[in-house]
């Protein structure tokens, strides 16, 4: 790849699940069917990190027995323990521990008992760091972030805590304030793919017909290069028509998270985060109608948010927002 | 625009040199082809690896534009210029784009221009068409032409020429104020029809000549005394500009007669059906053969994918259908396209043309 910077690799598993059919969980590993030539495949937590240690990353995530959280039942549990189970086999098979940082990741679905157990289980294992899996599947944004809260309550310190899959603005400014330090998504690269812009106000969708002859840029307070050069009209002649669309937009969009990041870094070296995240949630909530799981979970990361809400918010019963790409853009 | 001839080589071929905008471009040289303005995947920001200033040169299509965008906001943006955030680049607009807006000569009537495009099949009136012009403001732009494939009957081609020259003189005729302006010269694959259209052109008031009209079904060995019917005609110093002509062989016929800017879908073509480009060798597939080699697309190539990627790589690429694959290859035919104008100029100006010609056409044979 001719890549100079940081890299990290996933150990497959979760792509095998989420994107190939039959796919079958075993204390062995997983079988699944080869996108290649439809033969049945056996990934192990040997063999996953056999291939990561040969590819080279500077992180690599153990294989961990994956399930949706909005499955039930007794295979949550089970499969909390066997990701125990795997990551001692992964710990035994990892023959780069001293360039290469092997995560463990967190599983135990919506259930504070059996995430506990497995953060302990983990954390027994004195590993360089920790992802906390499971989340990011369409599961209620109010379980979501407690069972965030929970796990970086729990886990060390003075570790990193990867947030796999997460994901929107929202979700990563929220997780930040309950501790969490990494995140990983397609949502910015798959939603430009789409036509939609991340902005500060939520999100920007250049297919629409008014963006035709909108000639100002998609996010007037973004420094990249695609703010700087092109107009909203410009850009919604080529979404979904032109790569080139496509690659504009993702590099908008990256962008966008980037600059995010370092905000969050930055106001929190300064001492500002509660400024930055109630600034944050004004400009996607001008209205004050901050979804009450953000409220809730703000409360719990201590930063005060009243500001932005509005009055005898959290006095109403309201809807749990859990879809902000849907949300149409009106005229700034 | 300003346009000098500085050398010439065995007969028609002939380097010089082109002031156009901002820019200082050797000729003969090439436009490099774009899709509303930018290339098909070389994002802006890459632009700028590209070898300069022979790349500066672009090809647009005013057409590409009717789909989703309209003149008006391109008028109120400021033009190309603006619209595509390249200050460096000269714009030449034609509207025929080899790839994807090719000219319906059967659907084209007095009242205008038909042309196939993505958006279906549209009637570009002259007026219509300088209405583009003076929204997209482009350095260069040729007239709006009536361009009729080789196999028409006399009588088409005839009125091909007369409507050609019709619609030159309305578009001078509205003509913005900045702007040079090329005359469009067709009249199929008729040696008289072309001379004819080309003496007619000759007399009027343009900054340089666009031969339009070719690779619409004429054969390469047809083409020379074309070219040359049109050329004898055209006073020597002002430039002259060809769309159609793709393959390298071809670029050669035309510099051989005389001919100085080239739009060519050579690249384009390529990157899109993912087939990197080596023009002194065989032109590479993403066969598994590729999986392990390490080398470079091209030894000693100095492109951004060159110094950067192996074979290899983009082999991956190409198979696990990621667009950097394109990117990549876009970047290094360009590159390597760019490098064949810089090798012929450089055998115009040591008076061997004829000579580089000959070997090239052996080896690529």
């Amino acid at each position: 790849m001719n890549w100079p910077r940081a890299l990290l690799t996933d150990s497959g598993g979760f792509q095998m699940v989420s994107l190939l059919h039959l796919a079958d969980i075993t204390e062995k590993g997983v079988t699944f069917q080869s996108p290649v030539d439809g033969k049945p495949m056996l990934l192990t937590p040997e063999e996953s990190i056999q291939i990561q240690n040969k590819i080279g990353a500077d992180i690599i995530m153990a294989l961990d027995d994956v399930v949706k959280t909005t499955i039930t039942g007794p295979r949550i549990e089970e499969a909390m323990h066997r990701t125990l189970r795997w990551i001692d086999r992964c710990i035994a098979a990892h023959k780069r521990p001293h360039d290469q940082n092997l995560f463990g990741i967190v599983q135990g679905g919506l259930d504070p008992v059996l995430r506990d157990i497995c953060v302990r289980g983990l954390v027994d294992r004195n590993l360089p760091g920790y992802a906390i899996g499971g989340l990011a599947g369409g599961e209620d944004k109010d379980s979501f972030w407690r069972v965030v809260a929970q796990c970086t309550a729990t886990l060390p310190e003075d570790k990193p805590r990867y947030v796999m899959g997460v994901g929107y603005p929202l979700d990563i400014v929220v997780c930040s304030a309950l501790g969490a330090d990494m995140y990983d998504c397609v949502y910015p690269t798959r939603t430009a793919r789409f036509g939609t812009a991340i902005v500060p106000e939520g999100v920007l969708k250049l297919k629409h017909k008014a963006m035709a002859e909108d000639t100002r840029p998609i996010d007037p307070t973004c420094a990249c290069m695609v703010c700087k050069n092109y107009t909203r009209a410009y850009i919604h002649s080529l979404v979904t028509k032109d790569a080139m669309g496509s690659q504009l937009l993702s590099f908008h969009n990256l962008y966008y998270m980037m600059q995010l990041s370092r905000n969050l870094h930055s106001s929190i070296v300064q001492g500002k985060f509660p400024e930055f995240v109630c600034n944050f949630l004004q400009k996607m909530f001008p209205k004050g109608d901050i979804p009450e799981w953000v409220c809730n979970a703000m409360e719990v990361a201590e930063i005060d948010i009243s500001s932005c809400c509005a009055p005898f918010r959290y006095i109403q019963a309201t809807k749990v927002q859990s879809n902000l790409n849907e949300d149409e853009i009106q005229a700034v | 625009m300003k346009f000098v001839v500085k050398a010439w080589s065995n007969g028609g071929a002939r380097a010089g040199i082109l002031h156009l905008g901002t820019s200082t471009i050797d000729t003969p040289s090439l436009l490099l082809s774009t899709r509303k303005g930018l290339p098909h995947f070389i994002s802006p920001d890459l632009l700028s690896c590209l070898p300069a200033p022979e790349s500066r040169l672009l090809h647009v299509s005013p057409l590409h534009f009717l789909e989703g965008l309209s003149m008006k906001t391109i008028s109120k943006i400021g033009g190309l210029h603006q619209l595509l955030g390249l200050h460096d680049h000269c714009f030449v607009a034609v509207p025929r784009d080899s790839i994807q807006c090719l000219p319906e000569a059967n659907s084209t009537n007095k009242i205008g221009a038909s042309f196939e495009t993505p958006c279906g099949r549209l009637l570009i009136k002259p007026v219509e068409y300088m209405e583009m012009i003076s929204s997209t403001r482009p350095e260069l732009w040729a007239t709006l032409a009536d361009e009729v494939p080789a196999w028409v009957s006399d009588k088409r081609n005839k009125t091909s020429v007369d409507r050609t020259i019709k619609w030159l003189d309305e578009c001078i005729s509205i003509s913005p104020a900045s702007g040079a302006v090329f005359g469009a010269i067709v009249g199929g694959s008729s040696l008289e029809e072309r001379r004819r259209c080309a003496q007619e052109v000759a007399t009027r008031n343009v900054s340089g000549y666009w031969v339009g009209g070719l690779g619409l079904g004429e054969s390469m060995d047809e083409r020379p005394a074309l070219l040359n019917a049109v050329i004898e005609a055209l006073p020597e110093e002002k430039p002259r500009l060809i769309c159609g002509l793709g393959l390298p062989e071809e670029i050669l016929q035309g510099i051989a007669a005389g001919v100085d800017i080239f739009e060519s879908t050579y690249v384009a073509q390529f990157a899109m059906y993912y087939h990197p480009t080596c023009l002194l060798t065989m032109l590479i597939a993403f066969t598994a053969i590729y999986r392990k080699d390490t080398t470079s697309i091209v030894e000693g190539c100095t492109c951004y994918t060159c110094r950067n990627h192996t074979r290899a790589y983009i082999n991956h690429l190409l198979n696990v259908h990621e667009m950097l694959a394109q990117i990549l290859l876009e970047i290094h035919n360009t590159h390597h396209f760019l490098g064949f104008f810089r090798l012929i100029r450089d055998a115009i100006n040591a008076g061997r043309f004829e000579e580089f010609r000959r070997e090239f056409v052996q080896r690529w044979r």
